[in-house]
């Protein structure tokens, strides 16, 4: 049995996605997570490409560009800017236990491969045997956004998320509509924005940008 | 030989046998010479025998027997059949080597006296080949009660010190809950009809809910003897307890005893119908397995270690038994076999080098009185013959090609690599971390067994006694010989044994390799382009590069050897005490694996002028699960204490109640 | 096993017996090019191991005859390993007798009597170097299992040139799984042949050292046998790194002459082209502490299992 090329590449997408995912749970510095990120929106674009060309989807063309212009180019660069400017570069973060982190991260894919095969197998797309890696990057951003105590790297796990419900859509359905895409490309824009200044007031109040200072706002 | 049945009666006169020299070591009770020298050797024949005739019968049909023994209207069964003849193969085979060392070991000394340890050795032997044979469950608990208490007295054979017979206690407590749970198997499998045979309860025909049951039993009861976790607790009691004979027969053939149980209940008369039987075994026993190495890894008592990796090994097996229970379950004979062959090749693999690897560390415990890694070293030098033979045990174990341990693991993981042609998804995930994990607890093997090895007979003396340290002697030396020949054997001829095993196969699976196994010195179990080893080519290629790359050495160049002092490391002197210690040997494992572990230390602080490093490693299981279950169980006890009154006739009233109590009930 | 196939055979041990150090040699020059440095040339471990073997050898007082025997076995088993593993024709009679889990089975047992030979001296770099070589070994052999076990899920044999078959000449298409498996398998291959993260080759800085602790106490010709070892190693893995992840090239079964006038090319190039590439690892990478080496290899070890993972949901 051979599979078409295309559905190749983007079953190859989607390894690469799942391998930066992983990734970026076990990576310590946050300037190389930006990157880890960066590259993984720019496998995402590729992975819309293929698909929008193959199943002649122009409209998933706009999103391409959009997770290009996005995800690729403009988040990265102001989430340099930003740890830079709170000098954050040298940050790294004492992980507890990497291996056992990795270890939950693998029975996530598991459970999420087991859940994703009744539905992919409904699906008629070209991708669907990709629903369970989408649903695994989802789950291991989710991991990550628990593990982690750094503010700036709980934001780039939801963006990684993020990537994940996209790429969910893309092969599942061919993409959300135009409209829901937009919206969601906006509200991402406008979190990062709130985020933004959360973690200026953050370190303005604790001055770190751990988030385990918060717990001391707690009442007793 | 010839007549099958002639060769029943032989099997089944053995055990008799062995009751008969355990008696006459009570003629003379206090003479090493009559038990040592004739006795045990005799025994030793016996078992050569035993597992000479059952190898012989291995592809004779099953044979019945009953027995004038027994109670007036309940005679006792006897049934020699494929499963049974490979078990008495392992248990003859194993004990004739043990049998033949325990001639040399024996001393006179503290504790039992050699006449009665040799009654209570030999019942041991006999209980478990009766229990391989019995065919009914009355037979069968009887042998299997017998094979616990003898195997108690034997563990507290040196009764006087506390810690044995807190051992002996704890081993008789778990070996009774496992008998009762294994009795109330026998009771879900007569399926109502009352009848205690097992031909009945082959017959019966048990809804699936019932068969669960009885399964789980037979899981929880015959898991306790065999040691899977949490059950695992008197193990690394009991072993380092009994004398080194005993631990090797208990570790090498008792456990493997349990497993026979197994089988016998979940192919024979459950066949193995659900396949959520095979997960929750297999994941019992991939978690055993990676509980005993990563505890095995960090101890310092050399016959505590060995204890754990048993249970490593035991973990190994009841993962291959549920691999075969879910390849089975889904129809899949081919592949069933494969595991079952796995299953049961570990079995004899564990029996011949676990049994030699105990020996040895009997026959160290005799040169240097000491069991603590920590005091031992360099004992190749003064006990090469021990030495060398442990070596082959040490790698046997470790699951190293061309050895026995080997096999087994290349065929479970030839079986796992078939199960993503399983048609259930979920398992066809989940499986992949089995073969996984499996593949990580073979190479903690190895380094528990360079731990094992590398502290006790590399490097120099820890202790200036050491340097008196002797070999064993003549008898010892045979009985080690013979077991090492068994691993190496098993190691390089996988194909002609498992072609024996072809009837056991088909009598539980209804399939076997059958035909799959031409060249007896190729395996492939499958298709040769599809998986293949051949252990003999393997090992004559090594052997023969070694002594070509030797002979080209010697002849281009030189063979010149200058002695001299080993590099100081930059100190003035080299001291035995610079090497690693066990502990610290472990201590990469510890750290890894922390949350296995239950641990208490102690540091000394940068300043002290004496420094004092304690550690101790303690099993989760007693603080998670037996301490709460002694505290519920005391509690309850407290409470009935409040009926206890002393007098006579109070009692007396509580019988006289009960009694009217159960009239009213029965009328 | 025919005359021509044994022939054949003994010319593929003996070929990459001769190569290995090669290997060596090239990757020590790239690494001094990288550094600016002008490099001993790449004949270097040729003359080194011809020095070792014109010396006499100095063994400890209280070594045991385990001692002297090792190197043999060690360099042996590599030799051994070179005719299972295919580096210019597929067509190994040796390769009937040990399938890639034997393979792992084979290392596992060099690695075993490297360990115990190190313990035997009784020294305390001795003892430390066998711990160590022991704990990289636990996890980098797992791992290395599982990546036979994704290549063989995908060419249903756990044959090393079956294998090869499938991948080179099969329909061509692309893996994923593998993309895993080379990933963790460029880790494994570090890790096991004592490179730059986890261990440094060219010091005996003593805290930090793993392999050279090992063989600390050996001398002339047996640390001539061992380093020989050590070179066939990295060459054994470079292979099988070659038959999974680029079989192009390689000739298929005995091989004819224009197979093989191709196989020989093809490998020289991949081999200078992964030559360099090691050596550009080696020098932008830091060596790690130790400690940070069970995670290293415990992410090798997840990867692979990722892989597995990958291919049953993705069914190619």
């Amino acid at each position: 049995m051979v599979t078409p090329l295309s559905s190749q590449l983007i079953d190859l997408c989607a390894a690469v996605l799942l391998l930066l995912s992983f990734s970026m749970l076990s990576q310590r510095r946050v300037l190389t997570l930006v990157d880890l990120f960066a590259l993984q929106g720019g496998t995402l674009f590729v992975s819309i490409v293929v698909v929008a060309w193959n199943t002649h989807q122009y409209q998933l063309f706009y999103s391409a560009a959009l997770t290009l212009v996005l995800k690729v180019i403009f988040l990265p660069l102001i989430l340099n800017r930003l740890i830079r400017r709170l000098g954050a570069q040298w940050e790294t973060e004492t992980l507890l236990n990497a291996s056992a982190t990795m270890l939950i991260g693998l029975l996530l894919v598991i459970f999420a491969f087991t859940l994703a095969e009744p539905i992919s197998r409904l699906a008629s797309t070209i991708t669907r045997s990709t629903l369970g890696i989408a649903l695994a990057i989802v789950m291991l951003s989710f991991l990550m956004m628990i593990t982690r105590r750094k503010a700036v790297t709980q934001v780039i796990g939801f963006l990684a998320m993020e990537n994940g419900l996209f790429f969910a859509a893309t092969s599942a359905t061919y993409g959300m509509p135009m409209v829901v895409e937009l919206g969601v490309a906006l509200d991402v824009l406008v979190g990062m924005v709130i985020l933004g200044v959360f973690f200026f007031h953050i370190r303005e109040q604790f001055d770190s940008l751990d988030l385990h200072n918060l717990e001391s706002l707690k009442e007793d | 030989m010839t007549d099958p049945t002639c060769a029943f009666f032989g099997i089944t006169l053995i055990p008799v046998a062995w009751l008969v020299i355990g008696l006459l070591g009570l003629v003379r009770i206090r003479s090493v010479p009559w038990v040592g020298r004739i006795l045990f050797p005799v025994s030793a024949l016996l078992g050569l025998l035993l597992g000479a005739m059952a190898l012989s019968g291995l592809a004779l049909p099953a044979q019945t027997l009953v027995l004038p023994l027994g109670l007036p209207s309940l005679p006792f069964h006897v049934r020699l059949d494929g499963l049974s003849r490979f078990f008495l193969m392992l248990i003859g085979f194993t004990s004739a080597g043990i049998s033949m060392f325990s001639a040399g070991y024996l001393r006179p000394g503290e504790g039992t006296p050699p006449g009665l340890m040799c009654l209570q050795y030999h019942v041991f032997l006999a209980s478990m080949a009766v229990v391989v044979l019995a065919n009914d469950a009355y037979l069968f608990m009887v042998a299997w009660e017998s094979m616990a208490l003898s195997s108690y007295f034997l563990v507290t054979t040196e009764h006087r010190l506390p810690e044995i017979r807190r051992a002996g206690f704890i081993y008789l407590l778990i070996a009774h809950i496992g008998a009762i749970s294994i009795l109330l198997c026998f009771g879900v499998l007569q399926g109502g009809s009352w009848r205690f045979t097992f031909d009945a309860m082959r017959a019966a025909h048990l809804t699936p809910l019932w068969a669960s049951l009885a399964f789980v039993l037979a899981l929880f009861g015959f898991g306790a003897k065999a040691g899977l976790v949490p059950l695992h607790v008197w193990l690394p009691e009991a072993h380092p307890a009994a004398p080194s004979p005993v631990s090797a027969l208990m570790s090498g053939v008792m456990l493997e005893v349990a497993i026979y149980g197994l089988l016998r209940v979940t192919f024979d008369f459950l066949h193995a119908q659900l396949w959520w039987w095979g997960l929750l075994a297999l994941g019992l026993g991939l978690f055993t397995a990676l509980f005993g190495v990563v505890f095995a890894a960090a101890q310092t008592d050399m016959k505590r270690l060995l204890a754990y990796s048993s249970i490593e090994n035991i973990g190994i097996i009841f993962l291959g038994v549920g691999l075969t229970i879910i390849f089975h379950a889904f129809h899949m004979a081919l592949l069933a076999a494969v595991a079952l062959a796995a299953t049961l090749y570990h079995c004899l693999s564990h029996a011949f080098s676990k049994s030699l690897l105990f020996l040895s560390t009997g026959s160290v415990l005799h040169a240097t009185r000491e069991r603590s890694l920590g005091k031992l070293g360099g004992l190749i030098h003064r006990m090469p013959w021990v030495a060398w033979l442990t070596l082959i045990g040490t790698l046997a174990i470790a699951g190293l090609p061309p050895l026995s341990g080997f096999v087994s693991e290349w065929l479970l993981l030839q079986a796992f690599l078939f199960t993503p042609s399983l048609p259930h998804s979920f398992i066809n995930m989940l499986l992949p971390i089995g073969a996984a994990a499996l593949a990580l607890v073979s190479a903690l093997a190895a380094y528990v067994m360079v731990k094992f090895y590398g502290v006790i007979f590399l490097g120099q003396p820890r202790e200036p006694t050491l340097q008196d340290a002797h070999d064993c002697g003549r008898p010892e030396r045979i009985g080690l010989l013979w077991l090492a020949l068994g691993c190496v054997l098993l190691g390089l001829l996988p194909v002609p044994i498992l072609a024996l095993l072809n009837s056991v196969s088909r009598e539980l699976l209804g399939a076997s390799l059958g035909g799959r196994l031409q060249h007896w010195w190729l395996l492939a179990p499958i298709a040769p382009e599809r998986a293949s080893y051949s252990p003999v080519l393997f090992m004559l290629s090594t052997v023969a590069l070694v002594t070509l790359v030797t002979v080209a050495v010697h002849l281009l160049y030189h063979g010149k050897v200058r002695k001299t002092e080993p590099w100081g490391c930059g100190f003035p002197v080299v001291t035995a005490r610079m090497q690693d210690t066990a502990e610290g040997f472990g201590q990469p494992i510890r750290q890894i694996f922390e949350p296995f572990f239950r641990m208490s230390r102690t540091l000394p602080s940068p300043f002290d002028t004496a420094p004092h490093y304690r550690v101790q490693v303690d099993d989760h299981f007693w603080y998670w699960l037996y301490a709460p279950v002694a505290t519920v169980i005391q509690g309850v006890a407290r409470m009935t204490a409040v009926i206890q009154r002393g007098r006579i006739s109070v009692y007396l009233l509580f019988s006289f109640l009960t009694l009217l109590a159960l009239l009213v009930f029965v009328l | 096993m025919n005359t021509r196939a044994f022939t054949m055979q003994l010319i593929a041990i003996a070929f990459a017996i001769i190569v290995a150090p090669l290997l060596i040699g090239w990757v020590n020059q790239c690494r001094a090019w990288l550094q600016n440095r002008r490099g001993p040339g790449i004949l270097q471990p040729y003359r080194l191991i011809r020095k070792l073997f014109h010396k006499d050898a100095v063994i400890a007082t209280n070594a045991s005859p385990l001692f002297r025997l090792v190197p043999y076995v060690q360099f042996a088993s590599m030799g051994l390993a070179a005719g299972i593993i295919p580096s210019l024709w597929t067509g190994l009679p040796f390769a009937d007798a040990a399938d890639t889990i034997a393979l792992v089975g084979l290392f596992a047992t060099a690695r075993m009597f490297l360990a115990l030979a190190a313990m035997d001296i009784g020294t305390a770099f001795g003892s430390m170097g066998a711990r160590r070589e022991m704990l990289v070994g636990f996890l980098a052999e797992p791992a290395l299992l599982m990546v036979f076990f994704t290549a063989s899920l995908i060419s249903h044999s756990t044959s090393l040139p079956t294998m090869v078959n499938v991948l080179a000449h099969g329909p061509l298409a692309i893996y994923p799984s593998l993309a895993f498996a080379s990933i963790s398998f460029l880790m494994v291959l570090l890790a096991e042949n004592a490179r730059i993260p986890v261990d440094n080759p060219s010091t005996h800085l003593e805290l930090t050292m793993i392999h050279e602790a090992t063989v600390l106490e050996y001398s002339a010709r047996h640390l001539a046998l061992i380093e020989w070892a050590s070179a066939l190693k990295l060459f054994n893995y470079v292979c099988i790194g070659f038959a999974l992840f680029v079989p192009w090239g390689l000739a298929q079964g005995l091989g004819n002459l224009p197979d093989l006038a191709i196989a020989v090319p093809a490998l020289f190039i991949k081999l200078v082209a992964v030559g360099f590439g090691l050596a550009l690892v080696e020098t932008i990478n830091a060596k790690m502490r130790i400690f940070r080496v069970p995670e290293f290899l415990a992410s090798a070890f997840l990867l692979a299992v990722l892989g597995l993972l990958v291919h049953l949901l993705l069914g190619h």
